[in-house]
């Protein structure tokens, strides 16, 4: 089998299984006051230290959630809650066209059931959201901003955001910044206080971690409506028991992610670049979306012209290739990707897309692989074509 | 089902019993595989609970867990776009002409048999296995279709309007079990979709209600309502499409007929909009015209031929002597069936093998029905 979608989940890290494991043996509920509530507590304080350590930020502004989804919705409708309940005139979101849906449905449920306003930021043709474009719609909406929220790198085309730049319009205007930062940690250099944003989300299952485990990293100074009422954990923004488990292994993962960066991240680029360079020699007519240089480590994201993506997917599924057509909702029906759409591709461009993403178990022979399926599977679903659905 | 040869199938399965059995069948039969489920709703979120229809979420997730028990690969397929314009648009288009559309039989033609047949086919499959009752066998490149074994779930009817080359490269695996049969077969197998209630609806008419569905998309076409024998206007209508040829109850007649006896759709005029209404024995019609001929083994007949037609989806059969040209044929019963509507498929039978099926233009009645003679769909 040859795994090219670490995007979508990457394998957990063997010392973030033992960590685990080992931890799925103790009872305490870190609440608890006694002995062993006390023992969990510390666990997962411990951890809370060693994610802020890693990541630039205090351990007092970690806040666990069940994962990006979670922290994604906590900042967004935290934020528009708790800005506008202080100025009510501040109900605009500023969002990135081609943000992740767990982003972009969050603002649009305000938008239908909370009046809010929603400004989508305009991609480039790479999918980046520019400074320029921030600040000018922040020109004359700065005083009925709620917040503004771009991702740190896409999920699907693998652009990197210029997030220092954009976090610094939005603080020029007073306006709060969140960034979705799930594909980026372990990925990228990711400093919480040096990038100047105020919100960050990241999650366990993207970088060796376990699924169902994330965080929203939250500057000590903002205030945020708590979605999830209860036992008052978690700076009572977020209630609810704490995962000692999970949590535990997901600060594992986080260190030993970002411990590795670097080196690792060197060697992935190369084998992303040589997979990029054969699939483009294999397909000339294929094309590379986002950004070619300033992408995560691990991207490769093609259209290929005349193919449906899902029938690629299939096909390469069949002879043992897993990637990814971007993004699929729940009942498994591909859409053309918005992010395509919003970077100006049309229909066809937006269904031929295929992401092969790379991760920390990938080797030069899964290259092979791909690169050995890929021909006849092209010519085959271009043989398909593109317009059987209508 | 006896196999020659190891092939590649594409299974389409709705997340029901049937499909789920036949995509069983082709796997134990040693064939290479792969279910897909069809999204042909708009809005897949919908996610309707009592009435059963081919579109929904939690069918999507009966048909997955099915390919989870048979170990096969399971895609969801987006034909919604299709669906509305082949099926669901033709659907109120043929109403709102006056005819009577089938659309299971539409979705086969178009959806089923064409625009997944023919992608699985360009993918590399060899052909496309699902849950229908018919028994079909394939002899070098001639199909031959049979009724299913089970009289009551017989679909050779829906499936008749298929070519020969469409048929050549299709499975249906069930046609020559009973549909207890299937169900028990389920249940052995630990499909839990084994006691799953039979689909009846039309499945994007998720409450059953056709005349309100048609409403919303047709809006109100006023008309009358009149009576075959005295031409009196018995009542109004807010829409001629909410009538099928046949029609008995739900008439909404202002008075009731002269002679007291119960009143009948005999024809709907689409641009007047007039519904004639007349005694039973007016509907009976022995001249059946049938456009579009389609001849299961790809051989057009030429000339008359002693058969059986159906006309409708659940009918009997009758005798009836068909001459047919290429551009299609008339069907002289031998006893006259009531109630035929344009728009339905007359299929043709030899016992129980399906020669053809073509699409029913008009009827003519007995003779005898005096003033009725003119009366033409």
């Amino acid at each position: 089998m040859t795994y090219l979608d670490h995007a979508a989940t990457t394998p957990m890290l063997p010392e973030a299984v033992e960590a685990f494991t080992a931890a799925l043996g103790e009872v305490g509920n870190p609440s608890s006051l006694h002995a062993s509530g006390r023992r969990a507590r510390r666990v997962v304080e411990e951890a809370r230290e060693r994610i802020a350590a890693a990541l630039g930020a205090r351990p007092s502004e970690i806040v666990f959630t069940a994962g990006g989804t979670e922290a994604d919705n906590l900042a967004i409708k935290g934020l528009f809650w708790a800005r506008r309940g202080a100025d009510p005139r501040r109900t605009r979101i500023l969002a990135g066209a081609a943000e992740h849906h767990a982003v972009l449905d969050a603002a649009h449920w305000l938008a239908v059931h909370e009046r809010a306003e929603v400004t989508l930021l305009d991609v480039d043709a790479v999918g980046r959201v520019r400074p320029e474009t921030l600040a000018a719609a922040l020109a004359d909406q700065a005083d009925q901003a709620a917040l503004v929220t771009v991702m740190w790198a896409n999920n699907e085309v693998g652009t990197v955001q210029p997030i220092a730049e954009l976090a610094a319009v939005a603080a020029e205007h007073g306006v709060p910044f969140h960034t979705d930062a799930v594909q980026a940690v372990g990925q990228l250099p990711v400093d919480f206080a040096a990038s100047g944003v105020d919100a960050l989300t990241v999650t366990g299952h993207k970088l060796g971690g376990p699924l169902g485990v994330g965080a929203l990293l939250l500057g000590r100074d903002l205030r945020l409506t708590p979605l999830l009422h209860g036992g008052g954990q978690e700076r009572d923004v977020r209630s609810g028991t704490l995962d000692a488990p999970g949590i535990v292994a997901f600060a594992v993962a986080v260190e030993a992610a970002v411990k590795s960066r670097s080196e690792r991240t060197a060697a992935l680029a190369e084998l992303r670049d040589d997979l990029i360079r054969r699939v483009v020699e294999l397909v000339p007519d294929a094309v590379l979306n986002g950004d070619p240089v300033d992408r995560l480590p691990g991207n490769a994201h093609f259209s290929f012209p005349g193919c449906e993506g899902d029938a690629l997917l299939m096909l390469l599924d069949a002879r043992g290739i897993e990637c990814s057509t971007g993004s699929a909702c729940s009942a498994g029906v591909a859409q053309p990707s918005h992010v395509l759409l919003a970077m100006g591709a049309d229909e066809e461009r937006a269904r031929g897309s295929l992401r092969f993403s790379l991760g920390h178990t990938s080797t030069a022979a899964d290259v092979d692989e791909l690169i050995g399926a890929l021909g006849p599977v092209v010519e085959r679903a271009r043989r398909a074509g593109e317009g059987w659905r209508s | 089902m006896t196999v020659s040869a190891r092939m590649r199938v594409l299974a389409a399965m709705s997340g029901g019993v049937d499909s789920a059995v036949a995509a069983a069948r082709a796997v134990a039969a040693g064939h290479d595989v792969t279910g897909v489920h069809l999204a042909l709703a708009r809005d897949p979120a919908s996610h309707r609970t009592g009435a059963r229809g081919c579109c929904t979420k939690e069918d999507a997730r009966d048909a997955r867990r099915a390919a989870d028990v048979l170990g096969i690969p399971f895609y969801v397929w987006d034909l919604a776009e299709r669906f509305h314009d082949d099926v669901i648009d033709d659907f109120v288009a043929e109403y709102a002409a006056g005819r009577t559309p089938n659309p299971c039989l539409r979705c086969n033609e178009k959806i089923k048999f064409t625009a997944v047949l023919d992608r699985a086919l360009a993918l590399g499959f060899d052909a496309v296995v699902t849950g229908h009752h018919a028994r079909l066998s394939v002899a070098d490149g001639v199909p031959t279709l049979r009724r299913s074994v089970d009289e009551a779930k017989d679909q050779s009817y829906v499936l008749a309007v298929l070519t020969r080359e469409q048929l050549a490269h299709s499975m249906f695996p069930l046609g020559d079990s009973t549909k207890t049969q299937v169900r028990a077969e389920a249940a052995a197998r630990g499909l839990a979709v084994a006691e799953k209630p039979d689909s009846h609806d039309i499945c994007f008419i998720a409450d059953g209600d056709t005349a309100g569905f048609l409403r919303r998309e047709l809006g109100s076409r006023p008309g009358s309502v009149v009576d075959s024998v005295t031409g009196d206007v018995l009542g109004e209508h807010d829409g001629a499409y909410a009538y099928t040829v046949g029609q008995r109850r739900g008439l909404r007649l202002g008075r009731p007929a002269a002679d007291g006896r119960p009143r009948y759709v005999l024809d709907i005029q689409p641009v007047s909009g007039t519904v004639t209404v007349g005694p039973a024995e007016a509907l009976d019609a022995d001249l059946v015209d049938a456009g579009r001929p389609v001849w299961t083994d790809g051989v057009a007949r030429d000339g008359e031929l002693r058969c059986a037609v159906q006309v409708r989806a659940h009918g009997g059969r009758v005798p009836a002597v068909v001459t047919a040209t290429p551009d299609g044929v008339v069907a002289r019963l031998e006893t006259p069936v009531r109630g035929v509507a344009a728009g339905q498929a007359l299929v043709l039978y030899d016992g129980d093998r399906v020669l053809g099926s073509a699409t029913i233009t008009a009827t003519r009645p007995v003779p005898a029905a005096g003033p009725l003679a003119e009366v033409t769909a």
